[in-house]
């Protein structure tokens, strides 16, 4: 009987944001330019798990997932059983630039999918300085909701169940099963309001329509990859982010969805290399 | 065609387990034909092609034919391939009682891909 060992070390740190303490679960692999990844609303850092496992990334990135609070592996913060979860782009993205710095991270590349894509956004305007370069996968501006979310959160609704239902379309079609399952169940397990509280970020509070084309990548370089089959954020919504900002670099991966890391870590990578070797070369 | 939806989803064990605490009925609506289905504890019990004078159902699905001839393709296009996908176009129409098409999404979701085109990803 024998065992093999990922690359991926995981550890908790303690440390105050919004000015409460908080316990977050960071995980790490590879050596190099650090790279600091942001997971997609109700689901947590495993998604990252293709990019932490290919050495074609790791022998030259630190690649660095952390939990949101609420997510994961990362708790809630002491007195989160009388409140409402919801996520504020001001939170969001104090939440980053704390993490980053805690970790020491020097000039980090940043990678974020959906919520994480559209705050990549609102830094790539607000906080330029902090990045080597900016990767936002199915980033938009602004999504309009499309459907109750209140089903997200309530007794007579399964929330692990809704929400994995809720999403499984938005995995491309050419998904390996096993990471189109495992991608699910990610959404499956998150807690209850949680989903629900990151899209008041995604589809209320995060709208960035009326700065975006303001996001100068003089400062910070910027590339958007999103997946043809996503309804959520599409195509269409990412090109036109991508035509109102100069020097914004764009790529539609053909038969990708709204998860292209986790859904098919082998097909994005062949988009990601590329873009990870230019910022390298700059 | 739509008849075919009761042996497809009685002969799938999983998806009839999945919808065990299911019973109910509702009216899918393809362009101008209405169709009844009912299903009794995950399993489909009938399916009924109309007009209805009266029909009672507790949900109603309602897309314009082409839009669920591309839904129901072997590899239906971007937008198309998914239920929440049509009803972010505005193109199906989601009305009724909706808790117990969202309480058992991922049943409905499943049951409807039934009638893809053989071959194709549920």
């Amino acid at each position: 009987m024998s065992a093999t060992f990922e690359p991926i070390v995981g550890r908790y740190m303690h440390l105050d944001l919004f000015g409460r303490p908080h316990r977050i679960y960071v995980e790490q692999a590879g050596e190099g330019t650090p790279l600091l990844c942001l997971h997609t609303a109700g689901s947590d850092g495993r998604q990252y798990r293709g990019l932490m496992n290919d050495a074609r990334v790791t022998r030259n990135h630190r690649v660095i997932a952390f939990d949101m609070p609420w997510h994961g592996k990362s708790s809630p913060p002491s007195g989160w059983h009388d409140e409402e979860y919801q996520l504020t782009s001001a939170q969001y993205t104090s939440m980053i630039l704390a993490i980053s710095a805690v970790l020491e991270l020097d000039h980090p590349i940043l990678i974020g999918c959906s919520i994480g894509g559209r705050i990549a956004l609102h830094l790539a305007l607000e906080h330029p300085e902090s990045f080597r370069a900016i990767i936002g996968l199915q980033a938009g501006a602004h999504v309009d909701p499309y459907y109750d979310l209140n089903f997200l959160h309530r007794p007579d609704v399964h929330g692990g169940e809704v929400c994995g239902a809720i999403v499984s379309g938005l995995v491309g079609p050419d998904a390996p099963d096993s990471e189109r399952w495992e991608t699910l169940w990610h959404y499956m397990q998150g807690g209850p309001g949680v989903f629900k509280g990151d899209l008041y970020f995604y589809k209320l509070d995060g709208d960035i329509r009326g700065r975006v084309a303001e996001i100068d990548t003089s400062r910070c370089p910027l590339f958007l990859l999103s997946g043809e089959y996503d309804y959520s954020c599409t195509p269409e919504e990412t090109l036109s982010v991508a035509n109102s900002i100069a020097g914004c670099e764009v790529t539609i991966m053909k038969g990708l969805g709204h998860f292209p890391m986790s859904e098919n870590p082998g097909e994005f990578l062949k988009h990601l290399l590329p873009v990870l070797e230019k910022i390298g070369r700059s | 065609m739509i008849e075919a939806l009761q042996q497809r989803v009685n002969d799938d064990a999983g998806l009839v387990r999945r919808g065990r605490y299911l019973t109910t009925t509702f009216l899918l609506e393809v362009g101008p034909t209405a169709w009844l289905i009912s299903i009794f504890e995950g399993r489909i019990v009938s399916v009924t092609r109309g007009p209805f004078v009266m029909p009672s159902s507790a949900f109603a699905l309602r897309a314009p034919e082409a839009e669920w001839a591309k839904f129901w393709s072997r590899r239906p296009p971007p937008g198309s391939h998914d239920v929440m996908a049509l009803i972010k176009r505005r193109v199906l129409k989601a009305e009724g009682d909706l808790q117990i098409f969202m309480a058992n999404l991922r049943y409905f979701k499943e049951v409807l891909a039934k009638l893809r085109a053989a071959g194709a990803v549920a």
